[in-house]
């Protein structure tokens, strides 16, 4: 879906990105990580010609995005910016109806579409529509920002730190309802963050730039199991590994047959919070229940098992 | 509250003298030495006032339009160089004492409003570009880019977007040379411009201080109500471009 070929971008003699390629596919979440000033704003910002390319080429749908206008491509990309980007004399209403506005949506389609987003986003429409940025918290601010990066419906979405400003448990919450749009639409994300554990949540590919340049770009399991450089291994943490590889499977995944004593976990939980539970109830083996029955068991061997590195 | 009954009071003050002049005969009487007639009656008051007003009205609205239009062309990618040069010249155009550029106008567009008119244009164009200028460009680059990234064209980026947020701080700077052209504007009777320096004028020339004091008084107070004028549709502009009030 979103093909970039050997990109570089010069800002005089340095290079804010320099010589990549990589391709996300259709319905993909690939999500860039890497340090403050590796580049990856400016590599999201090529891919809608906010920045453009001192070379290399990108193509979306198989199309040089050259090839139109640009900003009858943008209007085609959902972007949701560093920070929130909310324009200051709009309402938040007026804010998320930006490009269903542009497009020429009829009023009565734009208000439904600003309502659904605001309820999709916990923010109570009745509240929320008429107000002003400066009256939202950070927080809410980056949800409205989010918003509008969806509200036309977008095929592809470029989302740049788009969770930053919002506390662990609303950004846990922002990440699944991000992820359940993604699923619903089918909608191609590119997405930047500077959080690890973000991007092995989300991702189904994980980008790691550094200094510029893409050191790697592969499955979240990959990434884990064979970091391509020790900056990617750092990233990583180095004494987490085994339960990163954990956090990506969830218990259902790896489900047994048969019974376990003691509390039932979901199996809708990753198998990290299956072995942090296993090791402090002191338990072999835990129940797992799903819709209020019990399914099957989850066992430490299996968990050790999931846990190991390559020999 | 107290302030609008305030305003309201100098608009009613104003209203009455300028419509019977002649009913303060009294009141200015004793500034007259020898008899000589308490109030200006060569020309109506209110035609002078009017034609005053008319002047700073016609010579603001076309400093705006320029001022603006240059704003925005210097402010633009393919104008950004030429934004040095333009503030200079606007500077330069500040410096200037209005009483020589009446001086070199005259000699091109004769006596009368014509040149008091270009004195006062060239005088009020650099506020208004100044502020336009600190408008357009104190616009967070952010925004900017969202307006971008939105498909916004650059057309639809200055209207929807800079010049909305623009506007309070444009306003300012409007609301500067109006008050500026409307003081400027007495000196433009010196070359036969009917404004309200002619009443001071001629109280100067023949040692009546009652002229000099309504010309001033009527000047003065024109010059708060717009400026009070002004003030009040710029919080309403601050409020509509989204600043938060206080
Ligand atoms: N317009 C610009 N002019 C000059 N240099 C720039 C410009 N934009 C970015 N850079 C430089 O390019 C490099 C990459 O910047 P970029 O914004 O892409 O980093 P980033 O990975 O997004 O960082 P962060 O995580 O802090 O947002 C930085 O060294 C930055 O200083
Ligand atoms: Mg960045």
């Amino acid at each position: 879906m979103i093909e970039i070929e050997n990109v570089s971008r010069l800002y005089g003699e340095v290079a804010a990105v320099s010589h990549v390629s990589l391709d996300v596919g259709q319905s993909e979440i690939a999500v860039i990580v890497g340090t403050s000033g590796s580049g990856k704003t400016t590599l999201l910002r090529m891919v809608n010609r906010l920045v453009e390319p001192s070379s290399g080429t990108i193509r979306i749908n198989g199309r040089d995005i050259r090839d139109q206008p640009a900003p009858a491509l943008r209007r085609g990309i959902g972007y949701a910016l560093q920070g929130h980007g909310l324009f200051p004399h709009r309402t938040v209403a007026e804010n998320i109806a930006t490009v269903p506005a542009l497009l020429g949506w009829p009023q009565t389609r734009i208000r439904a579409r600003v309502d659904e987003l605001l309820s999709l986003f916990h923010l109570d429409p009745a509240l929320f529509r008429d107000r002003m940025p400066y009256e939202l918290s950070g927080g809410q601010s980056q949800r409205v920002g989010v918003a509008r990066a969806l509200a036309a419906e977008p095929p592809v979405l470029l989302m740049d730190e788009p969770f930053g400003a919002l506390d662990p448990i609303i950004r846990e919450k922002a990440q699944d309802d991000l992820a359940a749009i993604q699923k619903r639409y089918g909608t191609t994300v590119m997405l930047v963050t500077h959080d690890m554990d973000e991007a092995l949540r989300l991702g189904t590919r994980i980008g790691v730039m550094d200094g510029g340049r893409l050191v790697q770009y592969d499955r979240p399991q990959a990434i884990i199991a064979e970091p391509a450089t020790d900056f990617v291994r750092s990233l990583l943490g180095a004494g987490e590994r085994a339960l990163r590889l954990l956090s990506l499977t969830t218990i259902e995944d790896i489900l047994e047959p048969g019974d376990a004593p003691g509390e039932p976990v979901a199996a809708a939980l990753s198998l990290r919070a299956a072995l942090s539970e296993s090791l402090w109830s002191r338990r072999a083996a835990l129940p797992v229940e799903k819709d209020g029955r019990i399914i099957g068991r989850i066992t430490r061997t299996a968990l050790e098992a999931r846990a190991a590195g390559p020999l | 509250m107290r302030l609008r009954i305030i305003m309201l009071g100098l608009v009613v003050l104003l209203g009455v003298f300028l419509a019977q002049p002649l009913a303060f005969s009294g009141l200015f009487a004793p500034l007259t030495r020898n008899g000589a007639a308490p109030i200006y009656t060569q020309t109506p008051l209110l035609t002078l006032t009017l034609h005053h007003l008319a002047l700073v009205a016609a010579s603001t609205l076309a400093a705006t339009l320029v001022s603006i239009g240059l704003a925005i062309a210097t402010t633009r990618a393919s104008g950004l160089a030429f934004l040095p040069l333009a503030r200079a010249i606007a500077n330069i155009g500040q410096t200037f004492p209005p009483v020589a550029v009446l001086a070199l106008a005259v000699p091109i567009f004769g006596f009368g409003s014509g040149p008091t008119l270009i004195a006062l244009f060239l005088y009020g164009l650099l506020p208004i570009f100044e502020t336009a200028l600190t408008g357009l460009t104190e616009i967070a680059p952010e925004t900017r880019s969202a307006a971008t990234a939105s498909g916004m064209t650059a057309w639809q980026r200055l209207v929807k977007v800079e010049l909305p947020l623009a506007w309070p701080v444009i306003l300012s700077g409007i609301r500067l040379s109006a008050v500026i052209a409307l003081s400027t504007a007495t000196i433009g009777s010196t070359v036969a411009a009917a404004t309200l320096g002619e009443v001071i004028i001629s109280g100067l020339l023949t040692g009546n201080t009652a002229f000099v004091l309504q010309g001033a008084m009527v000047v003065a107070i024109l010059a708060i109500l717009i400026n009070e004028g002004f003030l009040a549709i710029e919080a309403h502009a601050a409020r509509r471009a989204g600043r938060p009030p206080g």
